[in-house]
């Protein structure tokens, strides 16, 4: 089965049609999706400046870490939760969104951040942790999650829109091709 | 007095028509909108999960505002300039909206307090001594700022 299928198939069963056309429960998640967001990218963005050394200076990055990340995790969780839902109800639509495939390369590339730097940078906070501008690396780390977090919230807010939507014909080859609508394409 | 005719001068206003004529103006500025609620979420959170006796908890309530006031002003600066544009290209749909009302309320009242009660809680050191009133403040700018987050994400449902 094709992914294209999957989604179509996914798109008119039954619980996905009651969630997306109910009257209150898709506002409600989008609603939690939006407010664990602002949670998730207010202490991140709080992180990324302390390691840029803009923000905190006297306090350990370690310690920033320690008493932020529950709550970043907590929000990050909400955030997954909720959007997988948000999915749920209009798959096949999302799943060919532009700005939704874009979003999901941009987690990747912020997930992958995260992994070198507590795999690389982190690793050794001890002999920076005082530091109130780290070094080098920690700060390109937090530079990086800053970008690609903006980026990612862009794009998010950008999936309601259906500038290139699949129905909306005549679209550039390119945007059929990375929204794959060349294999849905029909019509006259 | 009715505040209709201001509201319907502002729709009118050259600048919400050009955002209104504008396929994508409107959410671009959205999307600005969101990231500095965002980053003042993460200033507020900061100071008032101190308050509650979570967070950064070592550090001092005195130390940790001032820290993250130039943040918390920047992102109030971009928030009331995105919001007032986003404002004008749909006043009149805002004035009618039960939603925009709760937040207009809940705002007024957020950075009345924000910059006058917790202010004093945060610069001295009220917080450290009496923990109850600091507690007290950090429950009432989360629930007020819960009440503006409330309201902008309920305008567009309506």
């Amino acid at each position: 089965m094709y992914p294209l299928d999957f989604f179509g198939w996914l798109a008119d069963s039954s619980w996905s049609v009651g969630l997306h056309e109910s009257q209150y429960a898709y506002s409600i998640v989008e609603s939690v999706h939006v407010w664990a967001m602002a949670v998730f990218f207010g202490s991140v963005v709080m992180f990324d400046l302390r390691l840029l050394g803009w923000i905190m200076p006297r306090v350990p990055a370690s310690e920033v870490v320690r008493r932020l990340l529950p709550l970043t995790i907590a929000a990050f969780v909400v955030m997954v939760i909720s959007g997988t839902l948000l999915f749920y109800a209009i798959p096949l639509r999302s799943y060919q969104n532009i700005f939704f495939r874009g979003k999901m390369l941009l987690l990747l590339l912020a997930g992958l951040n995260v992994w070198l730097f507590h795999a690389r940078v982190f690793r050794n906070v001890a002999a920076w942790d005082a530091d109130g501008v780290p070094p080098r690396s920690a700060r390109i780390a937090g530079a990086i999650s800053l970008v690609v977090w903006v980026s990612v919230v862009f794009s998010g807010r950008m999936i309601a829109y259906n500038w290139f939507d699949c129905d909306r014909q005549p679209q550039p080859a390119f945007i059929n091709l990375v929204t794959s609508c060349a294999a849905t394409e029909s019509g006259p | 007095m009715s505040l209709l005719p201001f509201f319907q001068w502002c729709y009118q206003s050259a600048i919400g028509e050009t955002i209104r004529e504008s396929i994508w103006l409107f959410p671009v500025i959205e999307a600005f909108h969101l990231l500095g609620l965002g980053l003042t979420v993460g200033a507020v959170l900061m100071v008032d999960l101190r308050l509650l006796g979570v967070g950064l908890r070592k550090q001092p309530v005195a130390e940790l505002a001032a820290a993250v006031q130039p943040w918390l002003l920047g992102s109030l600066t971009l928030m009331v300039t995105s919001g007032t544009l986003l404002f004008l290209s749909e006043a009149v749909k805002c004035y009618y909206s039960f939603p925009f009302w709760v937040k207009m309320t809940s705002l007024f009242l957020v950075l009345l307090f924000t910059f006058t009660f917790r202010r004093r809680v945060t610069r001295t050191g009220l917080a450290s001594d009496r923990p109850l009133l600091g507690r007290v403040t950090a429950l009432v700018s989360l629930t007020l700022w819960f009440g503006v987050a409330w309201g902008g994400r309920w305008i567009g449902f309506s």
